[in-house]
C-alpha cells in the first residue's frame, strides 16, 4: 500500500518531467492544442455556466436570509460578488472541469493505450508526451480561468437576478455596491489559481489514460481514477493557494 | 489462382547493403520480471530481405518487434540500424530512427476518431511539413489504393473489416517510405481469402520498395509465402534459422511439429 502510494508519486514525477521536455521543445503541435482549447474551454462552457448560476441563485437566497435575520442586509452586493467570485466560482469550475474534462481525457487516453494507439503514435516517430499530454494540460492550464470568468459571470448575474425578483435592485446599482472598494488583487489571484487547477486536472487524468492497463475494466477504471484524484487534489490545492493568495495578497 | 508455392516463387532476392546488414540485433535479452521472454537473440536482416518469426504465442515475438521500434527497451545486448545502436536512445533521437520503420500492429491499431484517410496520412501531417495538405490527401489516397481500399477511404475504422483495417494499417505503415517494414501478425485472425490478399500485398510490397522486412507470425503458411528466411523461437532463443528447406530437413521435434501445420 505504501509501496503503492510512493510509486505513484514516483511515476507521477517522471510522467510530468516527460510531458515537460516535450511541451518546451519543438515541434510544437498547434492545431492539436486548439482542437483541445475547443474541447475543455467552449464544451465545457454550458455546463460551467448552468452551474454558475445555479450557485449564484442559492448564495443569493442564502445570503439574503441570513444578513437580514442578523441586520445586515445593506452588505448583500458585497458578500455576493465575494462570495462568488472568491470561493464558490473557482472552486466550482474547478470540481465541474475535473468531472466532464477529467473523466473525458482519462477514458480517451486509456482506450487510445489498450487499443495500441498511443504505441502507434510513437512508432510513427511521433512523441505522445508532445502530442497527447503537452496539449491537453496547456488547454487546461489556460481555459480554466476564462471558465472560472464565465462561472463568476453568470453566478453574479443569476444571483442579482433571483435578488430583484424578490425586491427592486438595479444591476448597475448591484455592481457599483458590489465591487465599492474592490482592488483588483481580491478578484484577480482567485481566478488565475484555477490555472493550477487546470494543471492538476490535465495532469492526473493524462497520467491515468497514459498508463492504463487492462482492457475495458481498465479504461473504466483510469476515467474513475481521473475524477476521483483531480477532484481530491483541487480541493487540496484550494487549500494552500488560499492561503498562499492571503500571505502573498494580503 | 496462384497456390501457395506458385506465390513463393516470386520472392526476391535479398540485397546485401554493401554486405552489411540494416537491422541486426545481438545477443538481445528481456525480461518481465521473472519471465525471460528474449534470451539471447541474434538476427540480421538486409535490404529487399524477408524474415519471418516464428513461435508459439508467448514466446517474445511481438516483443522482439517492440524492442526494434524502440516501444520496449532491451535488458542487454544491441539493435543496430545501418550499424547505429539504438538501444537506449532518447524518444526524440528514437523519433529520427523510426521515421525509417513502418509498423502493422496485430489489431492494426487505427486510431479510431480518424477516418480511413487520416489515418494514413497521420504520420505525413506530422512529418511531411513541406506537403500541402492536398499533396497529403493524394499520397494517402495513391497508398489506399495500392492496398484496394480506394474505395473506403472515408470510413471510419470500426465501420470496416479486420482485413481492411490490416491493410489500411499497412498503407499508414508506408506513408513515410520506410526502409523496414515491421509486422505483427499480418494475417491473425483473417479468413483464409483476406490472409492470401494481405501476403500478396505483402509479396508485392517486398517486389516494389526493396525494404527489409521482419514479420512476426504462427501461421507457417503465411510465412513460409512471404518470407526468403525464417527464424523459430523457442524459450526465448532462436531454435532454428535459415530457408524453409532448412527447416524441412530439420530433425528438431519443435520444428517438425510446426511444419505439421501445412
Amino acid at each position: 500500500m505504501t509501496n503503492g502510494f510512493f510509486e505513484w508519486f514516483g511515476e507521477l514525477g517522471i510522467f510530468s518531467w516527460n510531458v515537460l521536455k516535450a511541451g518546451l521543445t519543438p515541434p510544437y503541435e498547434w492545431r492539436e492544442l486548439v482542437r483541445q482549447l475547443d474541447e475543455v474551454g467552449s464544451r465545457s462552457l454550458p455546463l460551467v455556466a448552468a452551474a454558475g448560476a445555479a450557485i449564484g441563485v442559492v448564495i443569493s437566497m442564502e445570503a439574503r436570509y441570513s444578513l437580514t435575520r442578523f441586520g445586515a442586509k445593506s452588505m448583500f452586493p458585497t458578500t455576493l460578488v465575494y462570495s462568488v467570485i472568491q470561493v464558490m466560482g473557482p472552486i466550482m469550475t474547478g470540481l465541474i472541469v475535473s468531472g466532464r474534462v477529467g473523466a473525458g481525457i482519462g477514458a480517451e487516453l486509456a482506450s487510445m493505450k489498450v487499443t495500441e494507439q498511443i504505441d502507434a503514435v510513437e512508432a510513427s516517430a511521433i512523441n505522445p508526451y508532445r502530442l497527447l499530454a503537452a496539449t491537453r494540460i496547456l488547454a487546461c492550464i489556460l481555459m480554466l480561468p476564462l471558465l472560472t470568468l464565465a462561472a463568476d459571470a453568470s453566478g453574479l448575474l443569476m444571483g442579482w437576478f433571483a435578488q430583484a425578483m424578490v425586491e427592486p435592485l438595479s444591476f448597475h446599482q448591484f455592481i457599483a455596491s458590489g465591487f465599492k472598494g474592490a482592488k483588483l488583487s481580491d478578484f484577480l489571484p482567485p481566478t488565475f489559481k484555477t490555472a493550477v487547477y487546470g494543471l492538476i486536472i490535465g495532469l492526473i487524468a493524462c497520467f491515468q489514460g497514459m498508463r492504463t492497463r487492462g482492457g475495458a475494466e481498465g479504461v473504466g477504471r483510469a476515467a474513475t481514477n481521473s475524477v476521483v484524484l483531480a477532484s481530491l487534489f483541487v480541493i487540496l490545492a484550494d487549500v494552500v493557494l488560499v492561503k498562499f493568495i492571503l500571505v502573498v495578497f494580503p | 489462382m496462384a497456390t501457395v508455392f506458385d506465390i513463393a516463387m516470386k520472392h526476391t532476392e535479398p540485397e546485401k547493403d554493401n554486405g552489411a546488414p540494416i537491422v541486426a540485433v545481438e545477443d538481445l535479452r528481456k525480461a518481465f520480471g521473472s519471465n525471460n521472454v528474449l534470451d539471447g537473440i541474434n538476427l540480421q536482416v538486409a535490404r529487399g530481405e524477408t524474415l519471418a518469426v516464428l513461435g508459439r504465442s508467448g514466446t517474445g515475438k511481438s516483443v522482439l518487434l517492440r524492442l526494434i521500434i524502440g516501444l520496449e527497451t532491451p535488458d542487454s545486448g544491441s539493435i543496430r540500424i545501418h550499424d547505429q545502436d539504438i538501444s537506449g536512445l532518447a524518444m526524440d533521437r528514437m523519433g529520427e530512427i523510426r521515421k525509417k520503420m513502418g509498423f502493422l500492429f496485430q489489431h492494426a491499431a487505427l486510431y479510431d476518431s480518424l477516418t480511413v484517410a487520416e489515418n494514413v496520412a497521420f504520420p505525413l501531417v506530422h512529418h511531411r511539413r513541406d506537403m500541402s495538405r492536398s499533396e497529403r490527401g493524394d499520397r494517402a489516397m495513391q497508398l489506399l489504393a495500392e492496398m484496394g481500399m480506394e474505395g473506403d477511404v472515408d470510413k471510419m475504422p470500426s465501420d470496416i473489416s479486420g482485413g481492411m483495417q490490416k491493410r489500411v494499417g499497412l498503407a499508414r505503415a508506408l506513408a513515410l517510405e520506410p526502409e523496414i517494414l515491421l509486422l505483427d501478425e499480418p494475417t491473425a485472425g483473417l479468413d483464409p481469402i483476406s490472409s492470401g490478399e494481405i501476403n500478396d500485398l505483402i509479396l508485392k510490397l517486398q517486389r516494389e520498395r526493396k525494404m527489409a522486412s521482419i514479420v512476426v507470425t504462427h501461421d507457417l503458411h503465411s510465412a513460409k509465402t512471404i518470407a526468403n528466411r525464417l527464424a523459430l523461437l523457442d524459450q526465448g532463443k532462436v531454435v532454428i534459422e535459415g530457408k524453409f528447406e532448412a527447416l524441412q530437413h530439420s530433425d528438431i521435434a519443435l520444428v517438425k511439429d510446426f511444419l505439421n501445420q501445412l
